[in-house]
């Protein structure tokens, strides 16, 4: 790649920068983590739906119901081919990745995990790829193991080899962790699992936005994710299953379109992947999820990755000059995926957050929904500045600002 | 420099408590929590035969919100009788919550530095953590459920 000067980069900038018309420059938003801002197209492809097309998708027999089927089915072809899946047969629409990751708890788990198998997952799991397996486990009489990673939040392959025992049926892991920001090697721990007979579900919300999702090339078995994390709306996530194993899944929720034929006595179920999307969809999401996927493409995960990876570098360097600040995690930027979680020596998180608050910077306080993981890193909560693909070095110097002021506005005199 | 909330006062109390410790006689003890948050005070109070708040401290772990206003609840209510100190107390919840008049802020003494806490909802559950556990203690002492009590209590 050639090399990005800094006009190249501010050029750059400016042009993302007024794609999002939230970003108004009256405040530094790097809390990618939890949610992402909108661009323009996608706004507009949403407003363009509810204004020109919106109808009861795959009900109607009329015009404006089959514009509405169409924009529902072009939504999913276009998430097919973003994450390389095989056939849009294997893209579910659901409401986010909590969503996606419970029908395959209740679904999949319900009925081929029996008392005595095990479930592995990880102890840096977000509680939505934990509880749902916690819950499974304890109903079916099944042992949940979790794998408890180095302290930098690495899992190598030996260790997770350890794990893999032939009572295991299903391994459930985060690609990207949402606090270390650390990337597993999941193409490399699919294939074990696969070898030790158990499915691999991979939890895709962190990794989604940051990086290149090929389900075939990694080979993993389900994938889930949400459109709020990449540019999309809020409302709207996906489930990628393999064909054949979603064929043998019970419906997860019962209703309208999940069906082919019912009578008083009984029902069959419809054909993929309506089976799983019963009830009246939210097509309006998918025209948007549709259009973030295509704009997320347009500038391409080589830009997006060496972007981010550029403002995380200058975040840490300058932040390991601070005695006071430490980061979690693996010492590399490159092993952060543009999530920088730390902990300021004598002020609480929450103090953190409201001092930044102050400074019009949004980053994040608490346990980041990972309470284990915190107690794993002997911290009950952190804080945590998380980067898109929008942010700028003018956000990062913003948020070091902020935060060098942040011990002497507690009266710290450092 | 921003316009900041962490005024001198409020840091003072949170890295220099004056009653921050473990009371090993305390008449009461009682241990709050804010279980979305964290926040953790355990607060000792003794009272003697006159009815007086003859020593109040608390322990814990939380935000500066949290611990400097339980410092300066123990500053207040030493020496006050049970009733006076839950008057405070429902003066210091009505300013967070409502609004309270100029004489009533004064009652509050230093404690009357967190009402701006009015306009910041994330942190109300924060400043209100040691009194409500005092109103608790209390509570639970005229119910009989306790003589020297020690239990946990979530807000």
């Amino acid at each position: 790649m050639s090399e990005i000067t800094k006009e190249i980069r501010q050029a750059e900038d400016e042009r993302i920068r007024k794609d999002f018309p939230i970003l108004d420059g009256s405040f530094t938003y790097l809390d990618n983590g939890a949610t992402t801002q909108k661009p323009e197209c996608v706004l507009e492809a949403v407003d363009n739906y509810y204004r020109t097309m919106n109808a009861n998708p795959m009900r109607g027999l009329y015009k404006l119901s089959l514009d509405a089927t169409e924009a529902y089915e072009e939504a999913r072809e276009t998430v097919r081919s973003f994450i390389n899946a095989d056939s849009t047969e294997e893209v579910i629409f659901t409401r986010n990745a909590t969503e996606s990751l419970n029908l395959v708890a209740y679904t999949y788990g319900r009925a081929f995990i029996n008392e005595g198998d095990e479930v592995v997952i990880t102890i840096m799991e977000h509680h939505s790829n934990m509880i749902p397996w916690q819950q499974l486990c304890k109903e079916k009489g099944a042992k949940l193991t979790y794998i408890i990673p180095d302290e930098d939040g690495t899992i190598t392959e030996e260790k997770f080899r350890s794990y893999m025992n032939p009572h295991v049926k299903l391994v459930s892991m985060t690609h990207i962790s949402n606090v270390l920001g650390v990337k597993n090697d999941v193409k490399t721990f699919a294939r074990i699992a696969h070898e030790n007979g158990a499915v691999f579900s991979l939890d895709g919300a962190q990794s989604i936005p940051h990086t290149k999702v090929d389900v075939q090339d990694l080979d993993v078995d389900f994938l889930s994710f949400s459109g709020h994390k990449i540019y999309a709306p809020m409302g709207i996530g996906v489930l990628y299953g393999k064909k054949a194993l979603l064929e043998k899944m019970p419906p997860f929720l019962f209703g309208g379109e999940m069906i082919e034929y019912v009578t008083t006595e009984g029902a069959t179920w419809n054909e993929l992947p309506h089976k799983f999307e019963a009830g009246t969809v939210n097509d309006g999401g998918a025209v948007g999820l549709s259009a973030a996927l295509k704009y997320v493409s347009s500038i391409g995960f080589d830009r997006i990755e060496e972007r981010e990876l550029h403002l995380t570098k200058l975040m840490m360097e300058e932040m390991k000059k601070l005695p006071y600040i430490h980061i979690l995690g693996k010492e590399a930027p490159e092993d952060h995926h543009g999530i920088v979680t730390f902990t300021i020596d004598g002020v609480h998180p929450h103090d953190i957050a409201a001092i930044f608050d102050e400074h019009n910077v949004d980053i994040r306080a608490g346990h980041h929904c990972a309470q284990p993981l915190m107690k794993f890193c002997h911290t009950p909560s952190t804080v945590r500045a998380s980067i898109g693909l929008y942010n700028t070095e003018e956000d990062v110097y913003k948020f070091l600002d902020a935060l060098k002021k942040i011990r002497s506005e507690m009266g710290y005199q450092d | 420099m921003a316009n900041t909330f962490y005024n001198e006062i409020l840091t003072d109390h949170n890295i220099h408590p004056t009653h921050k410790y473990k009371l090993e006689d305390a008449t009461f003890s009682l241990e709050g929590v804010n279980p979305s948050c964290g926040d953790d005070v355990v607060l000792y109070i003794k009272v003697n035969d006159e009815n007086t708040i003859e020593e109040a401290s608390f322990f814990g772990d939380g935000c500066a919100i949290s611990q400097a206003s339980a410092d300066m609840m123990c500053d207040l209510i030493i020496g006050k009788s049970k009733e006076e100190a839950l008057r405070l107390s429902d003066i210091f919840l009505r300013m967070i919550k409502d609004t309270i008049t100029p004489e009533e802020k004064e009652e509050l003494e230093e404690a009357g530095i967190l009402e701006d806490i009015h306009h910041m909802p994330a942190r109300v559950k924060c400043a209100v953590l040691g009194w409500h556990t005092m109103d608790q203690i209390f509570k639970d002492a005229d119910e009989g459920k306790i003589d020297k009590y020690d239990g946990k209590f979530e807000q």
